[in-house]
């Protein structure tokens, strides 16, 4: 299978499908691959690193007419000269890039009519196991980080707090807006110059990865979920929306920074900083666009420039990881190896629509319109963190989530410090009342009558027999007091004590030395050896117990 | 026997002393002079005995609690604190086997056919109990020393076999209590001690804290029942106390295990069908992380708390000194470090704590299961020394496992757990442990005592 790896066109366009490292591990693994002349020299990798890889280089016309598979970042498109990318591929080439098909539907039209086999690295399902696969994820990484280095280079103060000798300079405070794979990289880097950093999501349950990176999670005090589907936001009803610029209003009179990473799929991105909240702005702040390309979330973004309005600099600049094109080229390029992994490799390249991350991903196969992929089942952990929301919105009383109880019932030996019996077993219980039951029968039965023909034996069993009872219960109540600690204590001195039999072997070992004496004898012996076995060793235990 | 009212009163002495005794456990600080009522309660049990009138002991009386004592106090002086629980199922025995023998002195002095129906129920009682005590701590015993393999021995028909056995003892329990004859009682005993052995065979390894606290009950109940036999109202006391004594800790050992004691009792926990199923969905996936002993010290150097979850594997590997000097190190660098001791850690109940009180670790910073539980998310490192199921996530998460629903100490919810194990083999109970494939596990292979010992050192090398 050939493999190209095409050059990007557009002028602000930086970065390549493929680097070198990435290159020799597809021809590794059996692609032939070609590359266009000076396709990854932008990103910093020139043609000679591409040829010591083992991959040639070769013309345009080549590059694309050639190969089984193109690999490209941006969407083929028309170029300055006229050019139509589409009709430079043969027909039935494999095409993978970003193509956003819902925007693009003229381009998917003319590449449909080309016959062309058309995979969107925009369109990867977002689930845990296409995340080596995930460009959008791995380029708004860079995105979030640079935005950061971007608002550094504008904003005329340091991140970092500082006490100099010629005086205190305050932290940076730094607003983000949106937590997704952007804002938390964003959050993270603004956090490592040492900016005090906040953040505004509207999923709840972003708040934790948000603090994780030391941020500061604000929120609005509607009780509404913003989860989407795919980790997205969802659009927010009108009193949620109220309350939150409310939020931005009183934050944008503070921060110094706000980079706004807001973004509803399929939509133009959410307009969530006012011109009256960039006036009231200090003078000097900077605010960074992420969603420039989708119309921005700031009123005054410009997509693609730097525009400074009333003192305050907006950056629309759409090209973040193209301003990084070689860790972008290098990240991507793994992407695209993952995504071809997963379609079999050069072996077995097919496009197997049972796997959801080629299924996804496809456009068209062979000319035919494969998107969008069929729904997926509702993912069964979106809807549990959706809905206890929805409820705890709608009832007054927070619910009470229906939380599996513990199977761990915490051991009765937790009330030990204070007395009483605690819950016995249950089939204990019935088996005690079974027992009093039979003999009170029995006794009733036989003497029940006349006490006259009970022996004098029996009279004494009973007598005994109330003992033994009374002393159960003793044992019972007395024991539970017992601290587990001392449960081994506890074993051993009443091993000592159980020696007592000691006193069967008394009784028994008198008088003359006949067998049953001898007998009796034997039993002292073993018992003595419990009685001082079991004292010494507890007293040797319990001597180890120190505070 | 008729007794002076005076010697009735020594025995009641003695018998409200042993309760005090047992009451003196309830904390660290009463159990020393608890210990000290339970000597002189016996101290005065025998003394009173002896001076019955008209006994007249034999000399040989005399030698027997002399030798006796001397071979007690020989084996209460030599034993390790790991070997406890070999010695404490050593005694049952040695009670049961006490109780046989007084039990066939009683039909001795009868002679054949001599004595009350109920007399013969009582040594017949007496004697049952006792022998399967004796043979039954015996291989309990056996069991714990490892010269007997401690997997469960499950004969296909066991049920069947133990049913039988016990009509048959049933059996010559009437013919016995019907002549008074010597024969039956013989009999019924070798019954009862094959039934201590077969019970005890089919108990697995992991049992071994509830069957040793039931040997500790049965001696008990052996007591009470020569009690009945010689009617002396001290041996009913005091063996329905050890008796109570004994059920309760098995109660609370297969709590901590969430088993009934049935299930204990005639289960043979670990070869049972559940298990055999458990088998493929339970095995876990993903890799093991290891650690090695620098990386260990550097972690815990870098950690605010610290809470060590020490197991058997500590116990057999005598690491309890190690593992000391490895908590003072830390707490002289003002580190927080607790002990986190499971019920059933260990091979009898509470023995990881005589073990870090051997080693001088003050109980203060000893918690239990529950006591610490809560406190495991906010902890930055747990170190679990030679324990397995006792922290074993699949007792919560997997329904199918066979220690499902057993209260386990939640370590993985801390922030980072090291496992020092020996190896990568199951616990126990015989189950995979899927802690050891979590991200914030990672795995310290080696012996615990030498392990620790050179994270100690490593640790020293750094201050």
């Amino acid at each position: 299978m050939k493999l190209a790896i095409v050059k990007e066109t557009r002028p602000e366009e930086r970065r390549v499908a493929v680097a070198p490292a990435t290159a020799a591990r597809l021809i590794k693994a059996g692609w032939e691959v070609i590359v266009e002349r000076s396709a990854g020299e932008a990103a910093s990798f020139p043609d000679r690193d591409y040829e010591a890889a083992g991959a040639v280089v070769v013309d345009t016309p080549t590059a694309w007419g050639s190969a089984d598979v193109v690999v490209k970042v941006r969407a083929p498109e028309v170029r300055a000269d006229g050019t139509d990318e589409a009709t430079l591929l043969r027909e039935g080439t494999t095409l993978i890039s970003f193509v956003f098909p819902a925007q693009n539907p003229e381009l998917v039209a003319r590449l449909a009519a080309r016959k062309i086999n058309l995979l969107a690295m925009d369109c990867i399902p977002r689930i845990s196991r296409a995340q080596k696969v995930d460009a959008l994820s791995s380029m708004a990484n860079i995105a979030g980080y640079r935005a950061v280095v971007e608002a550094a280079n504008k904003f005329g103060s340091f991140f970092t707090g500082q006490f100099t000798a010629a005086g205190k300079v305050p932290p940076a405070k730094v607003l983000i807006i949106g937590a997704g794979v952007a804002g938390l990289a964003a959050i993270a880097a603004a956090k490592s110059l040492g900016a005090i950093v906040r953040a505004f999501d509207v999923r709840p349950s972003v708040a934790e990865q948000i603090t994780s990176l030391g941020g500061e999670f604000l929120t609005v005090t509607v009780a509404e979920s913003g989860e989407g589907q795919g980790g997205y936001a969802k659009e927010m009803s009108k009193e949620f929306i109220d309350a939150e610029m409310a939020l931005f209003r009183a934050q944008a009179k503070d921060v110094n920074i706000v980079i706004t990473t807001a973004l509803i799929p399929g939509k133009p991105a959410p307009k969530l900083w006012l011109t009256d909240m960039v006036e009231s702005m200090k003078p000097g702040s900077v605010i960074v666009d992420l969603a420039a390309e989708a119309g921005g979330n700031c009123e005054c973004t410009r997509a693609g420039e730097a525009v400074v309005h009333k003192g305050v600099t907006i950056l629309g600049y759409t090209d973040m990881p193209s301003r990084m094109a070689n860790v972008a080229s290098d990240l991507y390029g793994t992407n695209i190896w993952h995504l071809l992994d997963e379609m079999g490799g050069a072996a077995k390249f097919a496009f197997d629509h049972s796997n959801e991350i080629v299924r996804g991903a496809l456009v068209l196969e062979g000319g035919e319109k494969r998107w969008p992929p069929p729904k997926p089942e509702p993912k069964p952990d979106a809807k549990g963190d959706a809905k206890p929301d929805a409820k705890a919105a709608a009832a007054p009383k927070p619910v009470e989530a229906p939380k599996p109880a513990p199977a761990a019932a915490p051991a009765p030996k937790k009330s030990h410090g204070h007395g009483g019996a605690p819950a016995k077993p249950m089939n204990g219980q019935i088996l005690v009342a079974a027992l009093i039951a039979f003999v009170g029968a029995f006794l009733g039965l036989r003497y029940g009558v006349s006490a006259k023909d009970m022996s004098p034996d029996t009279n004494d069993l009973l007598q005994r027999l109330t003992v033994f009872v009374l002393a159960v219960f003793v044992g019972w109540q007395v024991v539970w007091n017992v601290t587990p600690a001392l449960h081994t204590p506890l074993m051993s001195v009443t091993n000592a004590i159980s020696g007592i039999i000691v006193v069967g072997g008394l009784l028994g070992g008198s008088g003359s030395l006949d067998t049953a004496a001898i007998v009796g004898i034997a039993a002292i012996l073993f018992a003595t050896i419990n009685i001082v076995g079991g004292f010494w060793v507890t007293r040797r235990m319990l001597a180890m117990f120190r505070k | 026997m008729t007794e002076l009212p005076i010697i009735t009163f020594a025995l009641l002495i003695a018998a409200v002393l042993f309760i005090l005794s047992l009451r003196g456990l309830s904390n660290q600080e009463s159990a020393r002079r608890g210990n000290v009522f339970g000597m002189v309660g016996m101290a005065i049990a025998i003394g009173a005995t002896l001076t019955i009138p008209g006994l007249s002991p034999h000399p040989l009386v005399i030698a027997a609690i002399v030798g006796g004592g001397a071979l007690g106090g020989v084996l209460a002086a030599r034993v390790g604190m790991t070997q406890m629980p070999e010695l404490v199922a050593l005694l049952h025995s040695f009670v049961g086997l006490a109780a046989v023998l007084v039990g066939f002195s009683v039909q001795l002095h009868a002679g054949p056919g001599g004595g009350h129906a109920i007399e013969h129920v009582e040594v017949f009682v007496d004697v049952l109990i006792g022998a399967l005590t004796c043979t039954g701590s015996i291989l309990a015993f056996l069991k714990l020393r490892g010269s007997v393999s401690g997997k469960p021995m499950l004969l296909p028909a066991r049920h069947l076999f133990n049913l039988s056995m016990l009509l048959g003892s049933v059996a010559m329990g009437y013919l016995y209590v019907d002549s008074g004859a010597l024969w039956p009682l013989l009999v019924g005993s070798a019954i009862a001690c094959v039934l201590g052995v077969h019970l005890v065979a089919a108990i697995g390894g992991a049992d071994m804290p509830v069957v040793v606290s039931m040997l500790n009950s049965y001696s008990g109940w052996t007591a009470a029942a020569a009690g009945f036999m010689l009617k002396n109202n001290l041996l009913i006391v005091t063996g329905a106390l050890v008796g109570s004594s004994g059920a309760i800790l098995s109660y609370i050992m297969c709590k901590a295990m969430n088993r009934s004691i049935w299930n204990v009792i005639f289960g043979g926990f670990g070869a049972d069908p559940p298990k055999a199923a458990a088998g493929a969905p339970a095995a876990p996936q993903g890799e093991v992380q290891e650690i090695d002993n620098a990386g260990l010290a550097t972690t815990l150097l870098e950690s605010a708390s610290v809470v060590i979850v020490p197991g058997y594997g500590m116990a057999v590997s005598r690491a309890q000194h190690a593992v000391r000097e490895l908590c003072e190190l830390l707490r002289a660098k003002g580190k927080l470090v607790r002990f986190a001791i499971h019920p059933v850690a260990g091979r009898l109940p509470g023995h990881m704590n005589v073990l870090m009180a051997e080693a001088n670790v003050p109980y203060d910073i000893v918690l239990e299961m529950d006591e610490i539980n809560d406190d495991l998310p906010a902890t930055d490192v747990v170190i679990v020394i030679g324990a397995n199921d006792i922290v074993n996530p699949a007792a919560e998460d997997d329904p199918t496992s066979p220690i499902a629903g057993m209260p386990v100490l939640q370590v993985w919810k801390s922030k980072l757990v090291v496992v020092n194990k020996r190896s990568r083999a199951a616990g126990y109970a015989g189950i995979d442990n899927p802690l050891f494939y979590k991200p914030n596990t990672k795995m310290l292979f080696g012996d615990a005592k030498g392990a620790i010992e050179k994270v100690v050192t490593e640790l020293r090398a750094r201050a």
